[in-house]
């Protein structure tokens, strides 16, 4: 019970402040849609050059507006020491990369909620999506981004460089992630049916649970100085 | 009671505490002095769990602790050189939420008794970030006090705080030591550390280089092991 109300104390906390500095969600969201804006400059609406790479503009604009708010959600707590304040309280050390993975897959999901209807509109895309299959192929491949950039978020945020290194360390570790996000929202843009990605979606929650649980036991060592 | 024993903490090559040994009796404030790069915050930092020593023990009430245990971490308060408060949050949010993380059901009233403790009663609804630095020292002891920890560790607490506040802190150190619990004093301030302290720890270059009741040094003599040892170390 003290491990979930760990988790909740803490992801309350991160709300309640992102809600008031609105710092990540607004960043994150200007950086997504001039990406999305940008690219419907290149491509025709519609066409059939869009449909086959909408997918990979969505999730490069998804994946570099993500780590902004990763980034931060580490950051901000080193730069005012509050992580060693959440290190002295009486709870299992994991629950704060629980917490955060919370807190970055809501922000990311946000992002994508708002980001997503304009992408549609702006790409002239299909009307038939297959919204509860994207749903899902969101929900898994955010929160395996968010399960991977959590952790290297707090190994990186106690570096100089911690922005350049996010980065570099986050995108070749979570490429499975991407590339199955890729794969499986093309076809459910397009109003294809659930079966035809289901393997795709099978490998996002493999990895997202293998990742949850290897970075829940690296993460005391992690911040552990 | 906290019992350490042989505790030593390499960082690289160089010793930032070597062999360090000593009991913290309850009822009595440890007064622990020593010049800058003594090893002084490395030690409250192992003693709180948020760095691991590389050879020694540490024990609270006979139980020898990893480090990474929460139930020991509920038995100590902490003032450190970070308030660990958040800015964006009002002085009661930090309260509450610090609650939460210790698993204490307090409500508006008796954090605003809290509050009032430290005379930040009037400031409870406003951002921390208003706050002056010595107000964000009060709410820092507010914070480390509101598990009612058996041992307080406060390293260099009086930064930043003005008279009243200092006076402050002296009544929590008696209010403390009446309770029976033990407190760390971590102080450059050797006069007025001297004078809180029951026990006296000298620490040189990650060593104990004097120990024993306050009664037995004088500000002069503190500060004489500080050169002393320098001098020996070159």
């Amino acid at each position: 019970m003290s491990y979930l109300r760990g988790i909740a104390a803490i992801y309350w906390k991160d709300v309640l402040l992102e809600f008031r500095t609105r710092q990540s969600i607004g960043t994150m969201l200007v950086f997504c849609l001039t990406i999305v804006v940008i690219f419907n400059f290149v491509f025709e609406p519609g066409s059939e050059a869009v449909r086959e790479v909408a997918p990979g503009i969505l999730w490069s604009s998804f994946a570099f507006a993500g780590i902004l708010g990763i980034n931060r959600s580490f950051s901000f707590e080193i730069d005012r020491g509050g992580l060693q304040g959440l290190l002295l309280c009486p709870v299992e050390r994991s629950t704060i990369y629980f917490a955060k993975v919370l807190g970055n897959l809501t922000l990311m999901l946000l992002v994508e909620l708002v980001t997503l209807p304009i992408f549609a509109i702006l790409y002239n895309l299909p009307t038939q999506i297959n919204l509860p299959g994207l749903a899902l192929a969101l929900v898994l491949g955010t929160l395996g981004f968010a399960a991977v950039g959590s952790l290297l978020s707090a190994l990186s945020a106690n570096t100089r460089a911690r922005e350049i290194l996010l980065p570099v360390l986050l995108f070749p570790v979570s490429v499975p992630v991407l590339i199955a996000m890729v794969k499986s929202t093309g076809p459910l843009l397009a109003g294809r049916p659930f079966g035809e990605v289901a393997g795709w979606l099978r490998l996002l929650l493999g990895f997202d649970l293998l990742f949850l649980a290897i970075s829940s036991i690296m993460f005391p060592y992690v911040v552990e100085e | 009671m906290l019992e350490v024993r042989s505790l030593s903490k390499i960082y690289g090559l160089r010793y930032a505490l070597k062999d360090v040994s000593f009991v913290a009796q309850p009822g009595r404030v440890l007064g622990i002095f020593g010049p800058n790069g003594a090893g002084k915050t490395t030690l409250v930092r192992i003693l709180a769990g948020q760095v691991r020593p590389t050879a020694g023990t540490v024990s609270f009430f006979g139980r020898q602790a990893s480090g990474d245990e929460p139930e020991v971490r509920r038995h100590i308060g902490v003032v450190g050189h970070h308030t660990f408060l958040y800015d964006d949050l009002t002085a009661v949010e930090n309260l509450r939420f610090y609650c939460r993380m210790y698993g204490l059901r307090l409500g508006e009233s008796e954090l605003l008794a809290r509050l009032e403790e430290v005379g930040l009663a009037s400031r409870a609804h406003e951002p921390v970030r208003y706050l002056s630095r010595g107000m964000q020292q009060r709410l820092a002891l507010a914070r480390a006090t509101l598990h009612n920890p058996e041992i307080l560790l406060l390293d260099e607490p009086y930064t930043g705080l003005d008279q009243s506040a200092v006076a402050l802190l002296d009544s929590l150190l008696a209010r403390e030591r009446l309770r029976g619990h033990s407190t760390l004093l971590v102080t450059h301030d050797v006069e007025h550390g001297l004078q809180l302290a029951d026990d006296v720890l000298v620490l040189v270059q990650g060593r104990i280089t004097a120990s024993g009741p306050a009664q037995q040094f004088s500000a002069d003599s503190v500060t004489s092991f500080y050169q002393s040892q320098g001098e020996e170390a070159r």
